[in-house]
C-alpha cells in the first residue's frame, strides 16, 4: 500500500513538474526565446581511446572557456543566461554514436552537438541531426562526406577534412620538387578516402604515385616493416613516403621510418594528419622535419598563444586545434543565438549561413551556405628539430599560410541541403 | 632477388614476436589447460614497463630485458596461485573468463595512470644503426631482436629435451593422471611453469618497446593472431608454436610486399591458414589428437 501511494505521489510530481517546464518556456521557443530557458551544449567524442587526446575531455573545457567569453561580452545584455554542458563518450563506434546523439537530443535537451571524432561515427550522427533537426558542428572528424553526399541542413562541418589534408601537404610537397610518392594507408574509410585525396593532389601538381599499399588496419602486429623495406627499392624511387596512417598506428611507422633510416637513404616523410598531442607522443626528434597541414597551431600568435595559456590553466596541456575549434564553434553558436534572440535550430541556421567570421580559431572564415563547410586559413607546418624547440609543446614551425580560398574544395555537387 | 631476402629476414624477426608469445601461451595450455587471454595484457606491461623504468627509475633497456619478465614472471605465480588455481577443476571456460576479466583490468588501469597515447621508448644507442648482412642492410635492432628469439627458443627446447625438469614437464603436459599415478608430482610445476610463460610474454613486451607504439592497448589486437598461431601449431604443442609463429611472420612479410592488390589478403592471411589447419588436421600442425577421455 505505501510503496503504490509513494509512486502516485511521484507521478503527480513528475506530471507538475514536466506541466511548468514543458509548457512555460518551451512554448515560447517557437516564437523566440529559448527552449527550457537555457543552451545545452552536447560534447560527443572519444574519452577513454585512440582520439581521447586529441580532442576528449579536454574539449569540455574549450566549450567552457567559449561560455566564459561570451558571458564577459555580452554582460547584462546576454540572450542566454543559464547554460549546460553534456557530454558522452561514443568509443569511436557509429552505433553508439547513434544511439548517443539522439539521448544527448531527446534526453539531456541539448541544442547542439559539438566533437563528434572518427568519420563513421561523424556521419552517423549528421542523420540524427537532421532527423531531430537540431544543430551539430562536426570538429574532429575528417570525412568530405559531410560536406558532400551526406550533408544537411543542420551540420556544419567546421575544422579540417581529408581534402585539406591533401590539398596543404600533398600539392606544397611535391610543388617543392619532391615529385615521386609512395603511400601507405590504413585500410578503412578514412584511409582511403585520404590516399584518394592525396593521389589526386600530387598527381594535380605535377607530381606522380610510384607506389601505394593498403596496410591491414587495426594492424594487428603494430609492424609497418615490409613497407619500410620496400620503399627505397621501388623505382623510379620515391622522394617521399605519405603516410596516412593516424594515432597509435602513426607513432608504430614513424619510429620504424627511423629505424630503416629512410631519411638517409632519401626518402622524406609527409604526414597525411597529425595532431599536437601525436607530436608530443613521438617526440620532436623523431619526426623532425616532417611537414604536414595543421588548421591551427597554439604558438602561431599572440591571439593563440594568450588562450593556450588560459587552456593551459584549465586542462593542464597546450590545445589541439580540435580544441581551439570546439572553442571558437562553441562561441559562434552562441554569438548567433544572441543575434537572432533564440535557440531555434532553423533561425540559427539562416543566421549563420553566408556569415564571415574572425575569432582565435576562425582566420578569413566564412560560413559556406552551399554546403556548410567552415573554410578558414590552413597552414603548412614543419615539426622543429630537438635543438629548435625551446619550450614544451611548440613542436612545431609554420612554413605558410594556405588562405582560406585555397584550403578546401568548392562545394561539391553532391550536396544538397534540405 | 635481395628484396626477396630481405621480405624474408624482415618476416622472421615479425614471426619472432609470434613465436615468443606462441610459446609462453603453448607451455602454459600444456600443464595447465589454461587459455591465457591476459597473454597480450602482459606483454603490454613488459612494454610500458620499459617506459616506466625509463622514466621514473632512470634504468636503461638493458635492465629492463633483464628485470621485467623476472618481475612478471613473478607476478604470473602469484596470480596462478591467487586466481587460476582456485578454477583449475572447473570447466577451461572458467579460467578463460578469468584472465580475459584480468586483461581488461591490466589495461585499464594503466590507462588511467598513463592515458590511451603512445609512449615514447628508444633502441639502446648501440643497436640504433644498421647492420650489413652482406647483401642488404638491416636495423640492427632488429637483427638483435631475432638473435634473442632464436636463442629462447632454442633454450627452453634444450630445457625441455636435456633436462629432467623438462622430462617431467613433458610428462605432466601428455599425461597429467598418468604422471601422477607413477609417483611424479605434477602439481609442485604448475606454479612455476605458469611464471615462466609468462615472463616469456613480459620479454616479448619488452623487446617490442623500441620499435613499436607502447600504448595500453597494444597487446589487444595482437594476441588475437597469436591464438591463431597456436591454433596453427597444435594447441599445447611447443615445437608446433613455435614453428608456426616463425611461418606465419614469413608468409604475412611475403604476402604484404606483393602489394596493393594483396592487401586484403594479407589481412585474413592468419585466420585463413588456421581454418585450412582445422579442416585439414584438426589437432593443429603437430598436436595429437586428444585421446578420448
Amino acid at each position: 500500500m505505501r510503496t503504490k501511494a509513494v509512486f502516485v505521489m511521484l507521478c503527480s510530481t513528475a506530471l507538475l513538474a514536466s506541466a511548468c517546464g514543458g509548457g512555460g518556456p518551451q512554448s515560447s521557443a517557437a516564437g523566440g526565446g529559448l527552449s527550457d530557458g537555457k543552451v545545452v551544449f552536447g560534447v560527443l567524442n572519444d574519452q577513454s581511446g585512440a582520439y581521447s587526446q586529441l580532442s576528449g575531455k579536454n574539449s569540455i573545457k574549450a566549450v567552457e572557456l567559449a561560455i566564459a567569453d561570451y558571458k564577459e561580452k555580452y554582460g547584462d545584455k546576454a540572450v542566454v543566461k543559464e547554460f549546460g554542458v553534456e557530454t558522452a563518450d561514443h568509443q569511436n563506434k557509429p552505433d553508439v554514436a547513434n544511439a548517443k546523439a539522439a539521448e544527448l537530443y531527446d534526453r539531456k535537451a541539448v541544442d547542439v552537438i559539438l566533437d563528434v571524432p572518427t568519420s563513421s561515427a561523424a556521419l552517423k550522427v549528421a542523420d540524427v541531426a537532421k532527423e531531430k533537426k537540431k544543430l551539430y558542428f562536426n570538429i574532429s572528424a575528417a570525412t568530405t562526406d559531410l560536406t558532400g553526399k551526406s550533408c544537411n541542413k543542420y551540420t556544419f562541418h567546421y575544422a579540417y577534412d581529408t581534402y585539406m589534408l591533401a590539398n596543404g601537404t600533398g600539392r606544397n610537397t611535391t610543388e617543392e620538387g619532391k615529385k615521386n610518392w609512395y603511400i601507405v594507408y590504413p585500410d578503412y574509410a578514412f584511409g582511403q578516402d585520404m590516399e584518394k585525396s592525396f593521389s589526386a593532389a600530387v598527381e594535380a601538381a605535377g607530381g606522380k604515385i610510384v607506389g601505394r599499399d593498403a596496410a591491414p588496419f587495426p594492424n594487428t602486429s603494430g609492424d609497418f616493416s615490409t613497407y619500410l623495406l620496400k620503399a627505397p627499392t621501388l623505382t623510379p624511387k620515391p622522394d617521399v613516403l605519405g603516410t596516412m596512417q593516424a594515432g597509435a598506428e602513426l607513432v608504430a611507422l614513424v619510429k620504424q621510418y627511423n629505424e630503416f633510416k629512410l631519411r638517409d637513404k632519401g626518402v622524406g616523410l609527409a604526414v597525411g594528419l597529425m595532431f599536437l598531442t601525436d607530436i608530443h607522443s613521438l617526440t620532436p626528434a623523431a619526426l623532425a622535419g616532417t611537414t604536414y597541414t595543421d588548421a591551427w597551431y597554439w604558438n602561431y600568435d599572440l591571439t593563440n598563444r594568450t588562450f593556450a595559456d588560459r587552456f593551459k590553466a584549465a586542462a593542464g596541456v597546450r590545445p589541439t586545434f580540435a580544441h581551439a575549434a570546439n572553442y571558437s564553434a562553441a562561441l559562434q553558436y552562441l554569438e548567433a543565438v544572441q543575434a537572432t534572440g533564440t535557440d531555434g535550430a532553423d533561425a540559427v541556421v539562416k543566421q549563420m549561413e553566408g556569415k564571415t567570421v574572425n575569432d582565435v580559431f576562425l582566420r578569413n572564415g566564412k560560413i559556406r551556405a552551399e554546403d556548410h563547410r567552415v573554410v578558414h586559413d590552413a597552414y603548412l607546418a614543419q615539426v622543429k628539430t630537438p635543438a629548435e624547440v625551446t619550450e614544451e609543446w611548440d613542436y612545431v614551425k609554420i612554413l605558410r599560410t594556405i588562405p582560406a580560398a585555397d584550403a578546401f574544395r568548392t562545394p561539391s555537387p553532391d550536396c544538397k541541403l534540405s | 632477388m635481395v628484396n626477396f631476402l630481405q621480405h624474408t629476414f624482415n618476416g622472421l624477426v615479425g614471426g619472432a614476436f609470434l613465436a615468443l608469445l606462441a610459446l609462453g601461451l603453448a607451455v602454459i595450455f600444456g600443464m595447465l589447460r589454461v587459455v591465457n587471454f591476459a597473454h597480450g595484457a602482459i606483454y603490454m606491461l613488459g612494454a610500458f614497463g620499459a617506459y616506466v623504468l625509463l622514466t621514473e627509475a632512470g634504468l636503461s633497456f638493458w635492465w629492463a630485458l633483464i628485470v621485467l619478465p623476472l618481475a612478471l614472471a613473478l607476478f604470473g605465480m602469484a596470480l596462478e596461485r591467487l586466481l587460476v588455481a582456485r578454477l583449475a577443476r572447473l570447466d577451461p571456460l572458467y579460467n578463460f573468463l578469468l584472465t580475459f576479466g584480468l586483461t581488461l583490468i591490466l589495461q585499464d588501469a594503466v590507462k588511467s595512470r598513463y592515458g590511451v597515447q603512445s609512449s615514447p621508448y628508444d633502441a639502446p644507442a648501440i643497436l640504433s644503426g644498421t647492420l650489413d648482412l652482406g647483401a642488404f642492410d638491416f636495423p640492427a635492432y632488429r637483427v638483435f631482436v631475432l638473435v634473442i628469439a632464436i636463442a629462447v627458443c632454442v633454450g627452453v627446447w634444450w630445457l625441455l629435451s636435456r633436462t629432467r625438469v623438462g622430462m617431467v614437464v613433458r610428462a605432466a603436459t601428455e599425461r597429467p593422471e598418468l604422471s601422477t599415478a607413477l609417483g611424479i608430482d605434477v602439481g609442485r610445476w604448475v606454479t612455476p611453469v605458469f611464471g615462466f610463460g609468462i615472463g616469456l610474454a613480459g620479454l616479448a613486451g619488452v623487446l617490442a618497446a623500441p620499435i613499436r607504439a607502447v600504448n595500453p592497448l597494444m597487446g589487444a589486437d595482437l594476441i588475437i593472431v597469436v591464438f591463431a598461431v597456436v591454433v596453427i601449431g597444435g594447441l599445447g604443442s611447443i615445437f608446433g608454436s613455435v614453428a608456426a609463429g616463425f611461418a606465419i611472420g614469413l608468409v604475412q612479410a611475403w604476402v604484404q610486399a606483393l602489394g596493393e592488390d594483396w592487401a586484403l589478403l594479407s589481412q585474413v592471411l592468419v585466420f585463413l591458414v588456421m581454418a585450412g589447419v582445422l579442416l585439414w588436421r584438426p589437432a593443429g600442425l603437430f598436436g595429437r589428437e586428444e585421446a578420448p577421455a
